[in-house]
């Protein structure tokens, strides 16, 4: 009797841990499987484990990587591209560090030593293939691994701001150019297509039956949308579009006419998870602090451009602090970059002299890679960030010296206190380039008087 | 002098072993550009396979002439001979040039050894066991100094006699055939850039000079 009791505990206790075990596996649960706390750059995917592992194993190919992080690397004209390990003459240095895979690098959960980037080799692993770079370069004699990147002179992958020739061509500049600007957006070479038939609220085309509220014929009817002729089904659907009618179009309403956009928005921070079809970014599943009253606010293109408005100075700042509650973000306001901002508000400065979040986070990018090239909006907010140095051709230069920017760079607490003030010293990467130049210009004509 | 009888052997991945996607493609299209004048005699085209020095010979005459035409009709005649001004982003005109920071700037044309690289680079990401690279004693970037005692030697004997030479090396385990061709300066774009470049360890070079040498490898076993 005690034995038919045991057994049919230890059947019901076995039975309903592996219930839950499997019902946490196949729903939402799937965190409790994590070997370790995730990375940031991944944590918002975590709960779809086969985004990166095979299926039926624990492994991670390389191709996963590659879906997400192709194009990026692509862009930054990857300094340690696969084609270099797979070179026979490199091949004695696979057996160090195996850089054909993005795993040897980036190990992911596991944070003990997991560093900036989700970089999880030890500091100074350069060494593993480089250890003769004091014979290759002179200049490089004594000194140590650790500093390669730590001291803003190399990336592993992005060095575009970085390149020896590049930096000895723009050192010349001065801190803060005559006329700081961005450049415009090309509106016409972007949307030129669409027509610029401008509308008002009596031509708006709403399907009948659709209530169109007064406030959102008022806000409509002054934005580049009405301007440039783009009227209500244009984005909702219905009417003569081929589209059924939808209140809220979302993402893929907005793509029809900015894909570019919405596949950098799908590619950062902002939309990885809705990438992924884990549902939209929230903040209160954010690492960054957040403000709480905002935190089960769903992130699409409308939650910073507004439904109706599109606003983009809105979008630019306001809208990034309606959230970000961060030190970095709160300090903006005593910048000498809102500064700028104020006075190109109040149109006393020319147009893209104000600098706002975005003028540095979402950056406008020339794309000649595409049927319309033209300046755009990144708005994938990351792809400047990783590393910081990829920010300074793009945004820093359009008003500030290379050397100038490279050394607010490298001073990592600037950042910090978003750059409330300047650098104090010249980068490691200009000094060295400058004590090279100076080993080799000719003797000047000066000398002997 | 009686020539030195070469042994016949099928290279990795020529054309059996399917071990090179581009570099079986780049082979391909030698053969079939080279299959007259070698059955006239009484060569390789036998379907048997062709010798490795056959095949790299192939494969150097496909690089050396895309390169040259590349600098001579590209490079050189649009920046140097017709100084094309094309359109600048911001307004105005600006010179095409070839440059080394090419991808980066608007409208630039990449130098002629980058895209021989670049061509090298998409060989080698199709997993191949081919790969081929320009190396020199003088190179503008100290990676592309030889580094192992083949390339060395075969670089050496390869600027002093102008001919090429050939030989095998172990890599990591693996046997490799190797094949370094002279490599000389066809166009005044070459001389002008080396002669000029801060990092150019060398700027005494002339047209035709031995600037350095094409090394193409492939495996033996």
């Amino acid at each position: 009797m005690r034995r038919a009791v045991l057994t049919t505990a230890w059947i019901l206790v076995t039975g309903g841990v592996t219930a839950f075990l499997v019902t946490s596996l196949a729903g939402t649960r799937r965190t409790l499987f994590l070997p370790g706390r995730t990375s940031s750059g991944h944590h918002q995917i975590e709960g779809s484990c086969e985004l990166c592992h095979d299926v039926g194993g624990t492994g991670v190919s390389q191709k996963a990587c590659m879906r997400c992080h192709e194009r990026e690397l692509a862009d930054a004209d990857d300094s340690h591209p696969l084609s270099k390990f797979l070179d026979p003459r490199n091949a004695s240095f696979l057996s160090a560090i195996d850089g054909r895979r993005c795993v040897s690098c980036h190990v992911e959960h596991r944070p003990s030593i997991t560093g900036e980037m989700g970089v999880s080799q030890p500091i100074g692993f350069c060494v593993a293939c480089h250890a003769d770079v004091g014979i290759e370069r002179p200049s490089h004699q004594g000194l140590p691994f650790s500093g390669c990147a730590d001291a803003g002179c190399h990336n592993y992958h992005d060095n575009r701001a970085l390149a020896e020739s590049f930096v000895a061509d723009n050192l010349h500049q001065p801190d803060l150019g005559a006329h700081p600007a961005v450049p415009a957006i090309d509106r016409d070479a972007r949307y030129g297509a669409l027509g610029s038939r401008p509308l008002n609220r009596r031509q708006q085309d709403a399907p009948a039956g659709v209530v169109v509220s007064d406030m959102v014929l008022a806000e409509w009817e002054k934005t580049e949308h009405a301007a440039a002729g783009v009227n209500c089904t244009a984005c909702h659907g219905g009417g003569a579009t081929s589209r059924p009618w939808n209140d809220r179009p979302g993402i893929d309403g907005c793509s029809e006419c900015h894909a570019g956009e919405a596949t950098g928005f799908l590619g950062g921070k902002h939309g990885m998870r809705a990438a992924a079809e884990l549902g939209p970014m929230r903040p209160e599943l954010a690492r960054l602090p957040m403000r709480r009253d905002v935190r089960d606010r769903e992130l699409g293109c409308t939650s910073c451009h507004g439904a109706h408005a599109f606003d983009r100075r809105h979008a630019a700042v306001e809208a990034c602090l309606e959230c970000h509650d961060d030190r970095h973000s709160l300090a903006y306001f005593d910048s000498p970059h809102y500064d700028t901002w104020k006075l190109e508000q109040t149109r006393a400065d020319p147009e893209g002299s104000g600098v706002s979040c975005a003028t540095c986070h979402m950056p406008r990018v020339r794309r000649m890679d595409s049927a319309r090239p033209g300046v755009v909006v990144e708005h994938n907010q990351n792809a400047a960030l990783r590393p910081i140095e990829t920010m300074v051709r793009p945004v820093c230069m359009s008003c500030h010296g290379l050397g100038y920017s490279l050394a607010a760079m490298a001073e990592r607490d600037l950042a910090r206190r978003n750059f409330r003030r300047g650098p104090q010293a010249p980068s490691e990467a200009e000094r060295m380039v400058r004590d090279k130049a100076a080993k080799r210009a000719p003797p000047s004509k000066e000398v002997g008087r | 002098m009686k020539k030195k009888r070469e042994r016949r052997i099928v290279p990795a991945g020529v054309p059996t072993a399917r071990r090179s996607t581009a570099g079986i493609a780049a082979i391909g299209l030698a053969a079939a550009l080279s299959a007259c004048s070698s059955e006239a005699k009484g060569g390789d085209a036998r379907g048997d396979g062709i010798s490795p020095r056959r095949a790299a010979d192939m494969i150097q005459a496909v690089l050396a002439a895309d390169r040259e035409v590349y600098t001579k009709e590209i490079v050189q005649r649009l920046t140097i001979q017709q100084k094309v001004q094309i359109a600048a982003p911001g307004g105005g005109s600006t010179p095409l040039e070839a440059r080394e920071d090419w991808r980066s700037e608007h409208g630039k044309l990449p130098l002629p050894a980058q895209v021989f690289r670049m061509g090298a680079e998409k060989v080698l990401s199709t997993g191949s066991d081919f790969s081929y690279l320009l190396l020199s004693p003088w190179p503008v970037n100290p990676q592309n100094r030889p580094r192992t005692d083949v390339e060395r030697g075969g670089l050496e004997q390869a600027s002093k006699t102008g001919q090429p030479h050939y030989a095998s090396e172990e890599l990591d385990g693996k046997r490799y055939f190797v094949a370094i061709y002279p490599d000389r300066a066809v166009a005044e774009a070459c001389v002008e850039c080396h002669n000029k470049h801060p990092d150019s360890p060398r700027r005494d070079f002339k047209l035709g000079d031995v600037m350095g040498g094409v090394v193409i490898r492939f495996r033996a076993d």
